[in-house]
Formats: C-alpha cells, structure tokens, sequence
C-alpha cells in the first residue's frame, strides 16, 4: 500500500487534480495509479485530471489506453506534461494539453494582459490533423497547420506556413493578441471572444496578420513598420 | 526468405484498401514472390470476396490465433496463383478478438516462410488500424484525392509517425484527370501538398475494378486495365524497382508533374 502511494502524488489544482508519477516501469505506475482510484472512487469521480508521467516515454496505445480506463472510472485525463520530447508530441496529437497554466502569486491580482515579450512554446514541424496544442504563452509554428489541427493559445500565433486549422488567440480573455501566417487561410479564427471563418478562397498567397480592431476581427496582408 | 510486412491503412473507409491489397498480392505474386494476405479487418471481412476465396474459408485469423487450427490451415491458397495465399478474418467476432501482440506474433511465425505479408487494415484509428499496424516494417496509407480521404489520412500519417512507424508510403487511388481539370476533384499535388509523404502509385479511376472486384477477380488480371498496370507497377516499386508513372491524361504535362512529385520527400 506504501509504496504504491508513494509511486503516486495527489495534489489539488483550481480546476481539477494533478497527479505526480515517480520514476518507475510504465505497467507499474500505471497499475498503482488505477489502483488509487480504484480506492478512493467517490473522490475521483467526474474529475478533471493532469498527468506528470516525468520522463516516461509513452506511445500512442499506451495513453489511448490509460485514457480510456480512466474514463471508464469517471475520470476525464486533459493534460499530460512530461520532460519527454516524445511523449509531449504524442500528446498532442491525442488532443491532450502539455502545460498547465499555474497563475504565479503576482499575476493574480494583475492579469496579464499584454504577452508581447516572453518565451513562445515553438514547434519546428508540421501540424497534422488532429493535432492539438494548448499554450498560456505565445505560439510559434515553423511548418504548416493542417486542417483538423487546433492550436490554443493565451498569447499570439504565428505560423510560418500555412495556416488551415483552427486557432484561437488570446484564449484567456487577450484581445491584442494576434494571428500571423504565411499563408492565412484558417478553418477557424479566433481572437479573445471573437469568432471568424475563412470568406472562400481568394487565393492571396502573401503573409497576413489578423487583429481585433474596433471590437472586430481583421486580417490584411503583412506590411512592416 | 524472410518476408516484408506491409500494412494498407487509410483512416476513411471505401478508399480502396482492399482493392489495393489483393491487386498488389496478386501482382507481385504473379512475379514468383511468395505472398500472404491477411485480413485484419475482423467481423467486416471483405478481402476473402475480393480475392473470390469465400467459398473456401473454412478456419481464420481468429481460429489460428486462438489455437483452434494451426497456421497452415487456415491460410487459403489462391486458385490461380499456388505462390499467394490468404488468411481470411473471422466474421463472427468483432476487433477486440485480436491484439496487436497477437498480429506480431503471427507475423512472426510466417516471415521465414514467405517474401510478402500484406495485411488488410480496416478502416478507423482505433484496435483494428492498431492491430493492423502493429507488425508492419512498413506502412501504405491510400487515399482518395478528396477532401475529407485525405484529412483522415492525414490524421492516420501523423498517428504512425508518432507510432515510431516511420513515414507511410502513398498510394492516391480513384484519380479522375477529366474531373481534375475542370477543378472539380483534387489533383495529386493538392494530396501530396498537404500529406507530404512519398508517393508510391497513382490509380485511375477505372469502372472494370468494381467488375473485378463483383467476379472475385483482382484487376491486376487484367493486361488492359489502366487501374490494374497501376497496381502492378505498384507492385514493382515495392520490390525496389524504379517504375515511370503512367500517363494518366493525354498529353506530356502531367507525366512531367509526376516526375517532379516522385522526388518529392
């Protein structure tokens, strides 16, 4: 019994419950964790759960799986953060978030409302469909976002390719966030509480950025200074 | 001998892996290499109908997994090619009778005996594709040049690539050049653009596969077929030859597209 709670940390979170896993063999940190559960079912039922797996290393099959069993307990998995390159993508592709926005004490009662400096999450690869990335910060993509990938962001987008997917900046409430992309041709853009749809193709192949002016969203071809 | 493991997936449905998997397994067969087929799409079979085999079916994959029969019997040798052979699904059991352990497993047990094992994905991401795709040493994702075939194939590229399967190879399937140059269907740029794989075949849209595929009879049969010559240099490919891609139009424009789309990573 022990050892197994030590295999497994429990912590509280705003809005759900994050689970620490040591460093151990995936089957028997998996087998402690659905074992807790197990145990304590009513504490557990309908929460919202992040996973530390550290530096495990997880395939598909292995976090599909682990998904659906802590489904089937009434457990919904929404994040898992890892120091694994690997398991992040396979996350990510699975529509799981990678980071957990913890507000530092000082940001509590001055949200930040400006994200124009500060380090980007940047991926240097194409997103595929199906692909999702959840981000407080700013979001750098050198590759294209392929319809059926979403990129969620706190701060602003910029793609360094083509845009096809669906994003949303400024997902925290940041409406001077922006969208750039090479090629702007979303399923979806968002910005803060605004909500736009590509107009059909009008074939402008130049850099465009997206902004919310006048409380509504704009996009026009990128011209410096 | 020691056999390659391919895998034909494609996310959507009805895009043509079936058809895919027993031309090829014919025309390689056809070469003098030894081929299994195997249909991993468990409870929906249609590869035994496709290869006109269904009357002869007498144990499957379930049966030899599960140790009711050994391996031997239940693969099905084809009445017109004694070199290709084909382990039909169970139609009465459901994806979760097979575990991608198992399919590895069985793989393993016929790599000596045989050059090829094409193994029949059914169509979805979830056990089945994951059985499917669980001994492959290499992956062929199919598609059709349309928009929602290639965003499922898309999803499928990106979940093998995360698989640690390694990049697919793509086979674009139902190619109509009428409707392309009219802008009504996507061309095979458009389809290479956004999956950005490597292309291994282009089939034409051909109404004597349905013929084909209706009288058990895989086009790759047929010398006069466009679909069926596609399948065949497909086949060629696999074996590492250096094939041109047909002239799917009439004029030389096309067939120069092609040439530059086949270095393409």
């Amino acid at each position: 019994m022990s050892e197994k709670s030590s295999l497994v940390q429990i912590k509280g979170l705003r809005d759900g419950l994050l689970v620490s896993l040591s460093d151990a063999g995936w089957d028997v940190l998996r087998a402690a964790l659905i074992a807790q559960i197990d145990e304590r079912q009513a504490f557990f039922q309908g929460a919202r759960l992040a996973l530390d797996v550290g530096k495990q290393v997880l395939r598909v099959d292995e976090l599909v799986d682990l998904r659906d069993k802590l489904s089937e307990r009434g457990v919904s998995l929404w994040a898992v953060i890892s120091a694994s390159s690997t398991t992040e993508k396979t996350a990510q592709l699975l529509g799981l978030a990678t980071r957990i926005s913890k507000p530092r004490p000082q940001e509590v009662n001055h949200p930040v409302s400006e994200l124009d400096e500060g380090a980007a999450l940047f991926l240097h690869r194409t997103l595929r469909s199906g692909t999702r990335i959840e981000y407080p910060g700013n979001v750098v993509v050198v590759g294209d976002v392929n319809p059926g990938a979403e990129i969620v962001a706190g701060g602003s987008i910029l793609v360094w390719g083509r845009l096809r997917g669906v994003v949303h900046a400024g997902a925290q409430g940041n409406p001077s966030s922006v969208v750039c992309a090479l090629e702007l041709a979303p399923a979806q853009l968002r910005i803060a509480d605004e909500v736009a749809v590509t107009p059909y193709q009008n074939n402008i192949s130049q850099p465009e950025i997206a902004y919310i002016k006048g409380g509504r969203l704009l996009a026009e071809p990128w011209q410096s200074g | 001998m020691s056999a390659q493991v391919v895998t034909v997936t494609s996310g959507k449905g009805g895009v043509g892996k079936t058809t895919a998997v027993a031309s090829i397994g014919v025309a390689l067969a056809a070469e003098g290499q030894k081929v299994v087929c195997i249909d991993a799409d468990i409870g929906l079979r249609n590869l035994d109908v496709v290869m006109g085999l269904e009357n002869r079916i007498v144990y499957d994959l379930v049966d030899a997994i599960e140790g009711r029969c050994r391996l031997k019997q239940a693969m099905i040798r084809d009445k017109r090619l004694p070199e290709l052979y084909l382990i039909p699904a169970a139609q009465t059991r459901d994806k979760s009778a097979v575990s991608p352990t198992d399919m590895t497993r069985l793989c393993d047990e016929l790599r000596a005996e045989c050059d090829w094992i094409l193994v029949d994905s059914p169509a979805g991401i979830e056990r089945g594709f994951r059985n499917a795709i669980a001994p492959a040493d290499r992956v062929i994702v199919i598609t059709n040049p349309e928009v929602s075939a290639v965003r499922d194939a898309d999803r499928v590229v990106g979940l093998l690539e995360a698989e640690g399967k390694g990049a697919p190879s793509l086979i674009i399937n139902r190619l109509n050049p009428r409707m392309i140059k009219h802008y009504d269907m996507l061309s095979a740029e458009d389809v290479l653009d956004l999956l950005a794989i490597r292309l291994i075949g282009i089939v034409p849209e051909d109404e004597s596969v349905i013929i084909a595929t209706n009288r058990g009879s895989p086009i790759s049969f047929e010398s006069k077929s466009k679909a069926g010559q596609a399948f065949r240099n497909i086949a060629r490919r696999l074996k590492g030859e250096e094939v041109p891609f047909m002239d799917l139009e009439n004029h030389g424009g096309l067939l120069d597209r092609l040439t530059r789309l086949t270095g393409r990573r």
